[in-house]
């Protein structure tokens, strides 16, 4: 078991070494297979791993690498920690990794900075494992920084275009703000609990009782953290920014792994969650407003990663929104869900991007199905399942998180399935737009249409297999399913069921009152899918040109609530004009103020000296004098003797 | 003995050095730092983790008076020891293929440096540390003085009465402990430790030994002398300054004023950890506009060194062992960032960030190094800046939570200055000053490759340098309590 645990990181780190170091020296022909070989080894052992765990009856296993930073009464191990949660985060992680590196093979192939570019995607690999994998909450921190840090490195990718830069730079900004608040919530963990190992903070925690001040405040801090790696409001407009990256990258980073990586966290710490009621609260303030104001934005982007961006951001929402009502399974059912349809959903739009030489507005598309048969059918299937039509996965995870939301709160559930309403027309727009009706691109563009090689349209095909199967792994009692995902995780709620039963277990609501839920949402989502079509399919509309004068609510949607614009004018620029007053103006001030007070103080103490009759001033003067010259005295003599030794 | 050798061989190099000519006395310089990093590696694998001071040397030195002539090496001064024997080999590298004029008095006064640094780290004696304090001051005065840029006179001047008049505090405060000392009088370090000062005597003492360190280090607001200083100094000397001499104030604080004046510290530790933090900020937020990059680093060494001084003042193990393993980080990453801003400006002639862009286009070796280093110091986990930030801003946090909160501005303004200086240099479309820009040369990479070593060994396995300093901290910290 604890070779198994190491070589999962390692191998991707393997691979980012010898692609790393070897840069420009490795043929072509071996990047894309060296670069695979970890990701797919790494899946292969989560595999044995994961029936292993299963043939050890479930029980969780540590294995301690060695100790990392120990100070006074502080020990922080480098260990890993296998258990329900991390065995489901390793087997999306490595998995749909596997895919998408093998994707990236067919992507990035003839780009200059291929072998970088695959290089980068297995160091992503091992911070994200090492995230998901350890024991505490250091080693958390670590993967957590460390896949910011590649998000930086792969944002920023095409690093001579410099908006893509800025992109990059605020993406790891933002989530250093976040990452403040995390490395907070970690001293306050260690203060309160005395370590930072998942199993002692949880186990103590355990026997503390629910309203608890500091545990609030770290629920918090650690939520800070969520709300920059999953771009929650205010922590969010790094993410649609994010999309200058390549594709794959969007996939992998900025939709399937990363991103969840505060929902893993939260789940991982619930037990902290469920001490903290008002946390939760203010979470699910924060997760109906993020999914409602990013959905709302989707409805009119044309740029078809940027309606995925806040598509992404707006999902994000709702696994937070779960989270919120104690629905834990739920937020991680989504995270896997969310994890196969909306990377198939990026790489479909790569796909797309690609056919179309790089051509990413909706209004310059159109017709692509005859042409991208492959792109198309899978895009389709991703679309229905991230819509919430049955039975494809995202309409039963989606569909257990509002079911915990209605037993919690009647107005978050009917803002929830306007959410959902949201979701469904802004995807259905978004899929009618690019592959129905006639083509709106230039000629040059349509003599270069073309299915996209095997290796980009095998991922495709397997993730929308996955996104058709993928709810199966959890149907509710209401189906006649035995929610095989709830059963497995239930392990990780004990401590958060002994704290706060009550919150926990609640009452079960009526089949018939459940059918009743899903049937509204499923019909909610194919209405809008409907009218979607009556718009743009029948009517053949289309979103109008940039220059077209818009109302005013609809040009402040169109400009994403000019969100950036206010963090520009109440952040950036009076940290700016700080920096500038700071250094023109409070530098001289200080200077000043410095030099007058050592004048001050000379003239005085000069003063003093005349009043105090000489005596104790004076005998310490001479006394500091002569100490200084016996000093210096001593020291020529001896090293004229040290020099003389040496005749020189 | 050791120890002894370790002060007396550079200052024997440097005399050396001075009597030769042109590249020989280069090459006897180098290969003289390089004999002394031996020696510092060899003491720093035989150092023995407990609370001792180890491979020590003593005789009387002014007998009547008490006064010895005495030093060693405990785990306070390990680190440092390392730190002066790693860079200053390094900084005479870097500096090779610099045409400086009277290369022989260069060299002899990087080695004269050394020899003082050595001396301030390990001397056991409160006047012994007081002489290499000042010693310390009169080689990077001249390097600064005579090598530096154009408006170099007046700066110079600046910096050497800013720290004059520091360091006579610190010495009529050490007279006055000396005078504590029950007769016969004794100005061993360690029998200042058992004085018992009154707390207003604590209180004066207290300030004058901080507004020495305060002004070496610096901590707000006795900082103005060191922007100017550290742009107009040549290379070497600013690398001198930024990556060991700051030290001598960190390391002040540590080794006299918390074990010394626990109680000044009980009274007044607030109020430096409060001007320490502001610091930090401040810095920070001054950095993010510089353009110069030898500027703005000078600002973010500003700022870091302010986070090591809070740390201290929190007198907890937290802060003042992350002091002690940031002092050796900072001084490994805030060395390769100046040697990356002085090889820019060889290359492109300007070291403003508005003229520069697109680097990295032709320098796969110099991208994938300056990023190393850059990632170090804003402290990215498994670099060496992330395991001294952590604890110094635990022992700051548990100090005072506010305060902690307020100090860990800086990952995020650390991030946002270093990210801008880095994509401004590195990335976007060159200009025409770094049209054709070449990639690091042989002798080059050797300078940044062992600092990226040493990023990485102390972020992925910092106990080979925590367990050294653990026992003198628990030790020194007894005093404090």
């Amino acid at each position: 078991m604890e070779l198994l645990c190491i070589l999962i990181p390692l191998l991707p780190l393997l691979g980012f070494i010898i692609n790393g170091l070897g840069f420009r020296k490795v043929p072509t022909a071996l990047i894309g297979p060296l670069a695979l070989a970890g990701p797919v080894v790494s899946f292969l052992s989560v595999i044995a791993l994961f029936s292993n765990f299963r043939a050890g009856g479930n029980q969780p296993y540590k294995a301690t690498l060695f100790d990392w930073i120990s100070v006074a009464d502080m020990q922080i191990n480098f260990s890993f920690q296998i258990d329900q949660l991390s065995l489901i985060m390793l087997l999306v992680v490595t998995g749909v990794g596997s895919l998408i590196h093998l994707y990236s093979i067919g992507y990035m192939k003839h780009d200059e900075g291929y072998g970088k570019f695959m290089a980068f995607l297995n160091l992503f690999l091992f911070f994200m494992l090492l995230l998901v994998m350890g024991s505490n909450f250091v080693i958390m921190f670590i993967g957590w920084e460390g896949v910011g840090l590649c998000s930086y490195l792969l944002i920023g990718f095409w690093n001579t275009n410099t908006s893509y830069n800025n992109a990059a730079r605020k993406a790891f900004v933002m989530n250093r703000i976040g990452d403040l608040g995390f490395l907070l919530g970690i001293f306050l963990i260690f203060t309160t609990f005395g370590s930072v190992e998942y199993s002692d903070v949880f186990q103590s925690a355990a026997g503390m009782s629910v309203g608890d001040k500091t545990v609030l405040a770290i629920a918090l801090l650690l939520f800070v953290g969520a709300m920059g790696k999953s771009a929650q409001i205010p922590l969010f407009t790094w993410l649609p920014d994010a999309m200058a990256g390549p594709t794959p990258v969007s996939a992998l980073i900025h939709a399937a792994t990363m991103v969840t990586a505060g929902i893993y966290m939260v789940v991982r710490a619930n037990v902290l969650y469920t001490l903290a009621p008002q946390a939760l609260e203010i979470m699910g303030g924060i997760a109906i407003a993020t999914a409602l104001l990013a959905a709302s934005i989707g409805l009119m982007q044309n740029d078809i990663k940027k309606v995925l961006a806040y598509s992404t951001v707006s999902q994000l929402g709702y696994m937070f929104l779960g989270l919120s009502v104690a629905a834990y399974t739920g937020g991680m059912f989504h995270v896997l869900t969310h994890a196969f349809f909306k990377a198939l959903l990026f790489l479909g739009a790569g796909s797309v991007i690609h056919a179309m030489s790089d051509e990413q507005d909706i209004r310059n598309m159109g017709g692509l199905r005859k042409y991208l048969p492959i792109t198309f059918w899978t895009f389709l299937i991703g679309t229905i399942a991230i819509s919430g039509i049955p039975p494809f996965a995202g309409f039963f995870s989606k569909d257990e998180i509002l079911a915990h939301v209605w037993e919690h709160n009647k107005i978050l559930w009917v803002l929830g399935v306007l959410g959902s309403a949201m979701t469904s027309f802004y995807m259905f727009r978004l899929l009618f737009l690019t592959f129905f009706g006639e083509f709106r691109g230039t000629a040059e563009q349509k003599h270069h249409l073309h299915e996209s090689p095997l290796s980009m349209t095998i991922p495709l095909m397997v993730l929308a297999v996955l996104s058709v199967v993928g709810g199966f792994l959890n149907v509710p009692h209401a189906l006649g399913g035995h929610s095989m995902l709830a059963e497995f995780m239930a392990p990780l709620y004990e401590g958060s069921q002994q704290v706060n039963p009550t919150a926990f277990g609640g009452p079960v609501m009526g089949a018939s009152e459940e059918l009743m839920l899903m049937a509204i949402s499923a019909g909610v989502a194919l209405l809008s899918a409907a009218f979607a079509y009556v718009l743009y399919v029948r009517n053949a509309a289309l979103p109008a040109p940039d220059s077209d004068p818009r109302s005013l609510p609809a040009q402040v949607v169109y400009n994403k609530f000019y969100v950036d614009e206010l963090y520009e004018r109440i952040i950036v620029r009076p940290v700016r004009a700080l920096g500038d007053g700071f250094y023109s103006f409070g530098e001289f001030v200080v200077d000043g103020v410095v030099g007058a007070v050592a004048w001050l103080v000379r003239t005085a103490s000069g003063q003093l000296r005349l009043v105090q009759n000489g005596s104790i001033g004076s005998y310490m003067f001479a006394m500091v004098l002569s100490i200084a010259l016996i000093i210096a005295l001593r020291f020529f003599v001896n090293w004229t003797t040290v020099l003389g030794y040496l005749n020189i | 003995m050791l120890t002894l050798l370790l002060i007396l061989f550079p200052a024997l190099a440097a005399t050396v050095t001075l009597l030769l000519k042109g590249d020989t006395a280069k090459r006897v310089a180098i290969t003289a730092a390089m004999l002394e990093l031996v020696l510092a590696a060899w003491i720093f694998g035989r150092f023995t983790p407990d609370a001792q001071s180890q491979f020590g040397f003593d005789y009387p030195w002014i007998g009547a008076l008490g006064i010895r002539f005495s030093g060693g090496i405990d785990g306070i001064s390990i680190l440092l020891v390392l730190l002066t024997g790693l860079l200053v080999p390094l900084i005479c590298l870097s500096a090779f293929r610099q045409n400086y004029s009277r290369p022989n008095s260069f060299y002899a006064l990087i080695l004269f440096m050394q020899a003082a640094l050595m001396g301030v780290f390990t001397a056991r004696d409160a006047f012994l540390f007081y002489l290499f304090f000042e010693a310390a001051l009169i080689p990077i005065y001249f390097l600064a003085a005579i090598w530096g840029g154009a408006n170099r006179v007046p700066v110079t001047f600046k910096f050497f009465i800013y720290t004059i008049f520091g360091s006579l505090f610190m010495l009529v405060a050490l007279v006055y402990l000396y005078y504590q000392t029950p007769v016969p009088h004794s100005s061993a370090i360690t029998d200042f430790y058992n004085l018992n000062l009154t707390p207003s005597a604590q209180g004066w003492v207290f300030w004058a030994f901080f507004i020495a360190f305060a002004i070496k280090m610096p901590v707000f607001p006795f900082h103005t002398w060191q922007p100017d200083t550290y742009v107009e100094s040549p290379t070497p000397a600013t690398m001198l300054l930024a990556g060991i001499m700051l030290k001598m104030g960190v390391y002040g604080v540590i080794r006299f004023i918390l074990p010394i004046v626990p109680e000044g510290v009980d009274t007044w530790g607030m109020t430096a950890a409060i001007l320490s933090v502001i610091g930090i900020v401040y810095g920070s937020i001054i950095a993010i506009r510089q353009r110069d990059m030898k500027r703005l680093i000078a600002y973010s060494s500003f700022a870091h060194v302010g986070l090591m001084s809070a740390g201290v003042f929190s007198q907890t193990a937290y802060g003042v062992q992350g002091a002690l393993i940031q002092m050796l980080a900072h001084g490994i990453n805030v060395v390769g960032l100046f040697f990356v801003a002085e090889l820019i400006f060889d290359r492109a002639k300007t070291r403003q960030l508005d003229q520069l862009g697109g680097i990295t286009r032709t320098t796969p070796k110099l991208t994938a190094l300056f990023m190393i280093i850059m990632l170090g110091s804003v402290a990215l986990p498994l670099t060496n800046g992330f395991v001294g930030e952590f604890l110094l801003l635990k022992g700051v946090f548990d100090y005072n939570n506010y305060l902690g909160a307020f100090a860990g501005l800086t990952i995020i303004l650390g991030a946002v200055y270093m990210l801008r200086m880095f994509q401004k240099t590195m990335f976007g479309q060159p200009s025409a000053n770094t049209q054709s820009f070449a990639d690091l040369t042989g002798s080059e990479a050797w300078v940044l490759i062992p600092l990226v070593i040493f990023v990485f060994w102390m972020g992925l396995y910092p106990a080979s340098f925590l367990k050294l300093t653990e026992p003198a901290v628990t030790n020194l910290l007894q005093y404090v309590k």
